[in-house]
């Protein structure tokens, strides 16, 4: 059902359409989209807390977090929503996008890689190829949707695409010219510009050409925009210490310039002595909070016309293991943010979380395949047709969740 | 031994290039280096300089490559001004287990203060002093991979040290570093299975991967999932989550012991506790039913079990097949032929994993030396066959600015949080941000980076060598492989400094 409403709608609206529905914006900016990549497998169910299950409470002696209204460090009620209740560490950052609607979480989401293995299943979402098949190491799906959108490294502000990594990620890689560029630490250019245009000229005709001419631009421009950057400090009274500060930096560039980003935070995987409520895990998640709360903050009006999609290579066992930690698992949760967003709920199909309707006796399953789920998602914020989602996601059946 | 050698010669091709002198016939006369030798060294060493260019000029490409695959002792000579700079760290001076021990010391000092300033001072000097001993085995492996006449070695054990990566950030694992590096590299050239078994009882690992909490009854997979997955069979090797589970309970009970009392001896069957170094066995946490692993049964008895099954993983087919081709991949190309890795998987099972062996068989493959020169370095490479070219032989005195600018390349030692290691693929190492930053560094080096002779502030000021890369090593056997457009831009440089930056920025520089 959720199919046909959505085939219907993508082809009826053309892309225009649904700009100016979502977005009031220009027709030559582009919607904004930034993938949140938490490498390691994040243990979700300490972050959407399935709450109505008594069997969570069964399986977490020591790390399940007390039901909301518990008392303290229980989980936080989450407005519009009974099954579920948020971490007590993100509520401070999180709960105020969720009562606004600009902040969704569709749980049992996933891919179809069944492997365990981090380094596999990163492979499998970044390429986002399906697991089994052959694959194409040099194309990542976003290169692919950059493509489709014509996004990239020449795309012109407004319209470019840019990994906020040291390296540019499996992702992003691709026929589309993408570049790279970190923003945790600022250095300053070394070669100059006339040394930029000499270094250029031995690599012309070279596989690398593109890749330096767009790194030497992708820099000057980064730095131009970052020239104006106020000390962090001095504006936000909870301190910016690591993601936060990152995050400032991309919500600016993203305001000012990057339609397609991507970045990723490791150090998720805990495999012992996660803590529950308080606790390492939940410090983490805090971190993360309050750097993508800072970014919605910096982005302005722009927030409007964005959206950032929080993902993990897969979850973790849904019962806690012997070292009070948890090991690899299967479905996981994602986050939905954005200032026009359709928010407030926890999106997608859903079951009951009981020992028996466990995947494979141990995990959480997966039925929210996640191609599927940003494939309906940029129907909608983009006003993707059929051949164009295909071109992203070769033979997946677009699934709209309305969120956008 | 000289049949051999003739073999490695024939396939290589190198008979037909002049270099075929026999070893016994003593030191040939120093001329200029071939650009067909440079390559050779290019690809097997960190980089060239003038003194491994020398000997090799004086003993023949194929006497040096055939000394270079020979496990030497260990710790390597280095030159005497590097030399007594690392006999003065303390890694080199005080024992793993007694470094372990001191640190576990002070952080129950720490523990055992009331909260207070006092006690936020005693974290604050353990914290430092974590970090100096970690500092301490990065620089260490720094100034020998720059200095260690035995080049190849030094390259495999970095090999190895990513190959089981461990992250040296986490938890108290730093002190731990330089004595995991020391093994690694002591063992990069021999068996597969003594690898094997140094990084499975080495509390580095054991820490890394949670295997110290791995009992009974409380299993935690992580080890045993990424010593299938990432340290023997490989991903596609043929294991299922079953055999994860099962190895994990086979290595129940194999943990970490700082302190100086054992375990009570129980009478389990799985025999009494045992210590090695820093690992111990404990038959009280170990699971001693038996187990399926890989089809076969696996009887509880311990140690010797654990013994039993690295044995198995070490002699696997797919391991053969998977390490080898991750060193054809690190030492030749991103998609090494099938039939090269089929040669050294196959060399891998007749000579009971015998890394110097399969080297051997890889380097007699003409596609190995049809390789040469074409392999884009990783930052690592890049950085320190920029510092080896250019001070040849006048050792730097701190290689912190080597580790920082490591560090901005984003390959800094024991740098990797995860257990995969570094990538080995170039497409990991070629995005636009990559190399903008090297060349940054390729100016800073080239203007001299006068921090590398400085040892602290109270030698501001002393003389600093100018680095040498227009060399007579350049103009005889790098110069003739540089394409025209490097070549105009080259004599365009407006100084000596701008040469050097051009230089070290050059495609041409970027490969090995």
């Amino acid at each position: 059902m959720h199919r046909r409403h959505f085939l219907h709608a993508a082809a009826a609206t053309p892309l225009l359409a649904v700009g100016t529905r979502l977005w009031a914006a220009s027709a030559a900016d582009m919607p904004r989209f930034l993938l949140v990549f938490l490498r390691g497998a994040y243990d979700a169910n300490n972050l959407l807390v399935p709450q109505a299950s008594s069997f969570y409470y069964e399986a977490r002696p020591t790390l399940a977090i007390a039901r909301s209204g518990s008392g303290d460090n229980a989980a936080l009620a989450l407005p519009g929503v009974a099954d579920w209740a948020l971490a007590p560490s993100v509520g401070e950052a999180l709960l105020p996008l969720w009562q606004r609607q600009q902040l969704a979480f569709v749980p049992f989401a996933g891919s179809d890689d069944t492997t365990r293995s981090h380094f596999e299943t990163q492979d499998t979402f970044e390429l986002g190829q399906g697991s089994g098949g052959r694959r194409n190491l040099g194309s990542g799906f976003l290169n692919r949707l950059a493509g489709v959108l014509g996004a990239g490294a020449r795309g012109g502000a407004g319209h470019e695409a840019l990994a906020f990594t040291d390296q540019v990620p499996l992702v992003f890689r691709g026929a589309q010219a993408v570049a790279n560029h970190a923003l945790r630490n600022l250095g300053k250019a070394g070669v100059d510009a006339r040394q930029a245009a000499t270094i250029e000229r031995m690599y012309s005709g070279t596989p690398l050409q593109t890749a330096v001419s767009d790194g030497f631009e992708t820099r000057t421009e980064v730095m131009n925009e970052m020239a104006g950057e106020m000390p962090p400090a001095g504006r936000n009274a909870i301190g910016s210490r690591g993601f936060e500060t990152e995050a400032r930096r991309i919500g600016r560039l993203m305001r000012e310039r990057i339609a397609l980003g991507f970045v990723d935070v490791g150090g998720w995987d805990t495999h012992a002595r996660q803590g529950g409520a308080t606790g390492p895990l939940a410090d983490k998640l805090g971190e993360l909070s309050r750097g993508l709360a800072a970014l919605a903050a910096e982005m302005g009006p722009a927030w409007q016309r964005t959206v950032v999609v929080v993902a993990s290579e897969f979850g973790r066992t849904f019962r806690e293991n012997g070292t009070r930690g948890t090991d690899h698992g299967h479905g996981s949760t994602y986050w939905l943010l954005g200032g026009g967003l359709r928010g407030g709920r926890v999106a997608g199909e859903q079951q009951a979380l009981r020992a028996g309707t466990l995947f494979q006796g141990r995990d959480t399953p997966v039925l929210n395949e996640y191609r599927a789920l940003l494939a309906g998602l940029w129907a909608r914020q983009y006003g993707l047709g059929r051949d164009q989602l295909a071109t992203v996601f070769e033979g997946v059946a677009p699934v709209d969740l309305g969120l956008v | 031994m000289l049949i051999r050698r003739r073999r490695l010669l024939a396939a290589t091709g190198l008979l037909a290039t002049g270099c075929a002198t026999p070893p016994q016939s003593g030191p040939r006369p120093a001329g200029p280096l071939k650009p067909d030798e440079a390559r050779w060294l290019n690809r097997l060493t960190w980089g060239v300089n003038d003194s491994a260019a020398a000997e090799l000029k004086a003993k023949g490409l194929e006497r040096w490559v055939h000394e270079q695959l020979q496990p030497a002792p260990w710790p390597p000579r280095l030159p005497e001004a590097v030399q007594s700079k690392v006999l003065q760290l303390t890694i080199s001076q005080v024992p793993v287990a007694e470094l372990a021990r001191r640190l576990e010391a002070q952080r129950k000092a720490v523990d055992d203060k009331p909260e207070g300033e006092a006690r936020a001072a005693a974290r604050q000097a353990l914290q430092q002093e974590t970090a100096r001993l970690g500092r301490e085995a990065a620089t260490r492996q720094i100034w020998r991979s720059l200095y260690s006449p035995r080049q190849l070695q030094d390259q495999m054990g970095w090999f190895w040290l990513n190959h089981f990566n461990v992250h040296g950030q986490k938890a108290n694992l730093r002190a731990l570093m330089a004595d995991y590096d020391d093994r690694l590299h002591e063992l990069a050239l021999g068996r597969f299975r003594d690898l094997l078994g140094a990084v499975v009882f080495h509390p580095a690992m054991l820490r890394y991967l949670d295997n110290d909490q791995n009992a009974v009854r409380r299993i935690n997979e992580n080890l045993g999932r990424e010593l299938l997955e990432l340290h023997t069979l490989g991903v596609d090797g043929g294991y299922s989550q079953q055999d994860v589970q099962e190895l994990a309970r086979v290595l129940t009970g194999l943990g970490v012991n700082l302190g100086d009392e054992s375990p009570r001896k129980g009478g389990t069957k799985a025999g009494p506790p045992v210590r090695r170094g820093l690992a111990e066995f404990n038959p009280a946490r170990h699971d001693d039913g038996p187990k399926t692993l890989l089809g076969q049964t696996v009887q509880g008895e311990g140690l010797s079990e654990i013994e039993g099954v690295l044995d198995r993983l070490a002699r696997h087919p797919s391991t053969a097949r998977h390490v080898c081709r991750k060193i054809a991949q690190f030492l030749m190309a991103d998609k090494p032929p099938a039939l090269v890795v089929d040669r050294m998987a196959n060399t891998f099972v007749q000579r009971d994993g015998r890394i110097a062996e399969v080297l051997r068989t890889l380097f007699a493959q003409p596609e190995f030396a049809a390789s040469l020169g074409q392999r884009f370095k990783d930052p690592l490479h890049f950085v320190l066959s920029a510092v080896r070219q250019a001070w040849s032989d006048t050792p730097i005195v701190n290689p912190e600015p080597v580790l920082n600018w490591l560090q901005r390349l984003g390959q800094a030692p024991f740098g990797h949080t995860t257990p995969d290691g570094y990538p080995l693929d170039s497409m990991a190492w070629t995005g636009p941000g990559q190399l903008t930053t090297r060349f940054d560094v390729a100016k800073q080096i080239g203007n001299g980076a006068p921090a590398l002779f400085r040892a602290d502030d109270s030698a501001a000021g002393a003389q600093t060598p100018a680095p040498q890369l227009k060399s007579a090593l350049f103009m005889e056997a790098l110069l003739p492989q540089v394409l025209p457009a490097s070549r105009q831009v080259l004599t365009q440089a407006a100084n000596a400094r701008e040469w050097n930056t051009f230089w070290l920025s050059s495609p041409e520089f970027m490969q090995r």
